[in-house]
């Protein structure tokens, strides 16, 4: 692996500040991970953006509003479902928290609804929006148009042939959907290409960031927005079991819907946390989208992370069956949490998920996205070293949209 | 260090028997040029494109024409930029080019008289390391960085390393900084200062209407003795003739790369920029 991880001592230090909510400090930073590197003409619009943050986020009137939709339109809390069948299967009890079931089919809605009401208090005249899986595009379609406000959606080339039925809802949902045929025409590109837009009008235009990656605020906004995921898990589990899970588990593109499950459970010390990456076909460079197992600190659209990267720096096209996961860097938190030792970060690759997903649909019936499908693997392998552990798996979304790919693959 | 220290590599008319550091060379060509009336041109072409062979054929080309040379390390991601250096990067980077391999040309061929100064994204720059970057640099006959995406706020290590060798970090501003911030960054940015004349990418032409002339000359009084160059959309000779006593210079980057791409002339071109008295 990749990363010389800190000394214990230091590790701790790490872990200690987290916990203490002192991350990120006054420069946007978790540890030595985050910062802002954008181009000085977004300098403006992230500060504007960083004030509105501490302005409304937290105020009373906007959580009052947000919390209100989050219930009558989105459909919080979410469920957390006992899964007996997988439970039997796999040897360890297992509970979903079903982000699948919130409005439009995953977690994004949570960050997209969030991030739309921040915008239309700053007065923003139009959305852009990047997508992978389209999951993310999808809910600020929805968030905008629930809003009244104008939404342009950049998505790669590539993910549009993959995740088609979402472009058609997006369309539907009154998005303007741009495919991105430059650059590795994937999630990355896209987001290029909506910095692109947003730095030729960052005064009006909100650019809606649908991971924890990205310039400060971002990470910090986005985790904010999706923490509640967490928040609810752990107080149902309680309710339920009157303890604390063993394990809580979810998928790590960008880190999003993880950041959110994990960031409830992070002073839980003896909770092990435990993230799950698109392993690909194969451990080399360019064969999987697995930034913390296998990559190396640097500086990708705004923020020192870990990424995907060859010897000259220059950025590593990924490779991995989920659009949702493709992506060569990670928020700046998981390598925080990773450098903390707070969080163990592993891999699955195409096959592993693809078989998870199916024994989840056959057993639960429930159809994963092939994002969460890793997730999948990742409990299954853990069931087999801890039987009758108790573990939590974030359901980020439904698989829908991934019938074009399992058309092509299992169903074949 | 490897016994490099800031005046090795200074070739030319301009470094000869002085003791001048690598960006004061920046400065003293943009104050002089070639063209006296005219604004100086600082030159861009992505290194390597549309040939890595011919890239000092094609560097000698381009300084003969101009009073400093921005050379671009080609970057998968080039968020700053247009269609035009995103396709000449993309092109440059199939063609093998990359931080490395430019400095090993540089070192080697015999360098033109102007100033050259790298463009790169920070991530080429933060992998080879800083203080070798700022060795090598020197090394090299460099004697600036313009890095898009690192903003003043987040460059006081490149700064700091850069320092070591007298190689100048070059910082941009643009329409939307504020006045408190322009301040800062001009009083921290070498060489030259940067000013972007638009919200945007680079390449797309612009009109520069009466509100970017007065942009340039609140920056130009708030640099100071720092010269101030304009870039970002410059394609045309009424372009540069409209910025002419407002700014100390103008970038022209994706037009000359279309100029060179298209085979034609870049030396004749860039000469069209400016009235040749």
């Amino acid at each position: 692996m990749s990363m010389v991880l800190p000394e214990p001592a230091e590790r701790e230090r790490l872990l200690a500040d987290e916990i203490a909510g002192k991350f990120p400090d006054a420069r946007g930073r978790f540890g030595p991970y985050g910062g802002r590197y954008v181009p000085e003409t977004l300098i403006p619009a992230l500060d504007r953006l960083e004030a509105g943050i501490r302005q409304h986020l937290h105020a009373r009137d906007y959580q009052a509003q947000l919390n209100a939709e989050l219930a009558s339109w989105v459909g919080r809390p979410t469920a957390l479902s006992f899964a007996p069948r997988l439970s039997a299967a796999w040897g360890a009890r297992i509970w979903l928290k079903r982000e699948d079931l919130a409005h439009t089919g995953a977690h994004k809605i949570n960050n997209a609804l969030g991030q739309a009401l921040l915008a239309q208090r700053l007065g923003a005249k139009r959305i852009v929006a990047e997508t992978g899986a389209g999951q993310h595009g999808v809910a600020s379609a929805a968030a905008c148009a629930r809003l009244g406000l104008p939404c342009t959606v950049y998505m790669g080339a590539i993910d549009m042939e993959r995740q088609a039925p979402n472009v058609g809802r997006m369309r539907l949902l009154g998005a303007k959907v741009v495919p991105v045929t430059g650059g590795d025409q994937t999630l990355r590109a896209a987001i290029d290409e909506a910095l692109r837009d947003w730095v030729s009008d960052p005064s009006g235009t909100f650019y809606l960031l649908g991971s924890a990656v990205g310039p400060h605020p971002y990470p910090y906004l986005v985790r904010e927005l999706q923490a509640i995921i967490g928040r609810e898990a752990r107080a149902q589990f309680l309710a339920d079991q009157g303890a604390l899970p063993d394990a809580v588990f979810a998928c790590v593109g960008g880190g999003s819907n993880a950041i959110g499950m994990f960031h409830a459970f992070v002073p839980d010390r003896a909770v092990r946390i435990i993230g799950v990456e698109a392993g690909g076909r194969g451990t080399g460079l360019g064969e999987n989208a697995a930034s913390l197992s296998y990559g190396r600190p640097g500086v990708l659209q705004g923020c020192y992370s870990l990424l995907l990267q060859d010897e000259d720096g220059q950025i590593q096209e990924t490779d991995s069956i989920s659009a949702g996961l493709d992506y060569p860097g990670v928020g700046p938190e998981h390598a925080l949490l990773l450098a903390a030792g707070r969080v163990q970060y592993e891999s699955a690759g195409d096959d592993e998920a693809l078989e998870a997903l199916q024994e989840c649909a056959r057993l639960e019936g429930i159809l994963p996205a092939l994002e969460t499908a890793h997730a999948f693997h990742g409990v299954r392998r853990w069931a087999r070293a801890n039987p009758g552990g108790r573990a939590i798996l974030c359901l980020s979304g439904r698989g829908d949209k991934d019938m074009p790919t399992l058309q092509r693959t299992v169903l074949a | 260090m490897s016994g490099v220290n800031g005046t090795v590599g200074v070739t030319g008319a301009s470094g000869a028997g002085t003791e001048q550091l690598p960006r004061e060379r920046i400065a003293a060509a943009i104050r002089a040029p070639q063209v006296p009336g005219e604004p100086a041109l600082v030159a861009f072409l992505t290194a390597g494109y549309p040939s890595a062979k011919r890239f000092r054929e094609h560097l000698a080309a381009v300084a003969a024409a101009s009073d400093v040379v921005e050379i671009g390390v080609p970057f998968t991601d080039p968020m700053a930029d247009g269609v035009t250096i995103q396709r000449s990067s993309q092109e440059a980077l199939k063609q093998g080019v990359s931080l490395r391999w430019i400095l090993a040309e540089l070192r080697a061929m015999q360098r033109p008289a102007a100033p050259l100064v790298l463009m790169s994204y920070l991530n080429p720059l933060l992998n080879h390391g800083y203080a070798r970057l700022a060795a090598d640099a020197a090394e090299a006959g460099v004697c600036g960085f313009i890095v898009p995406d690192l903003p003043y706020d987040e460059g006081e290590e490149l700064r700091a390393a850069l320092e070591r060798t007298g190689v100048a970090l070059v910082q941009m501003v643009t329409p939307v900084t504020t006045d408190a911030r322009l301040a800062q960054v001009c009083a921290a940015s070498q060489g030259f200062v940067y000013a972007v004349t638009m919200t945007g990418t680079t390449g797309r032409n612009v009109a520069v209407p009466e509100s970017v002339v007065d942009y340039l000359v609140r920056v130009r009084r708030v640099a100071g003795h720092v010269p101030v160059c304009a870039g970002f959309g410059i394609r045309a000779r009424e372009q540069v003739e409209r910025l002419r006593g407002h700014v100390d210079g103008v970038v022209v980057g994706s037009a000359l790369v279309e100029v060179l791409e298209r085979g034609e002339d870049p030396t004749a071109w860039l000469r069209a920029l400016r009235a040749h008295g």
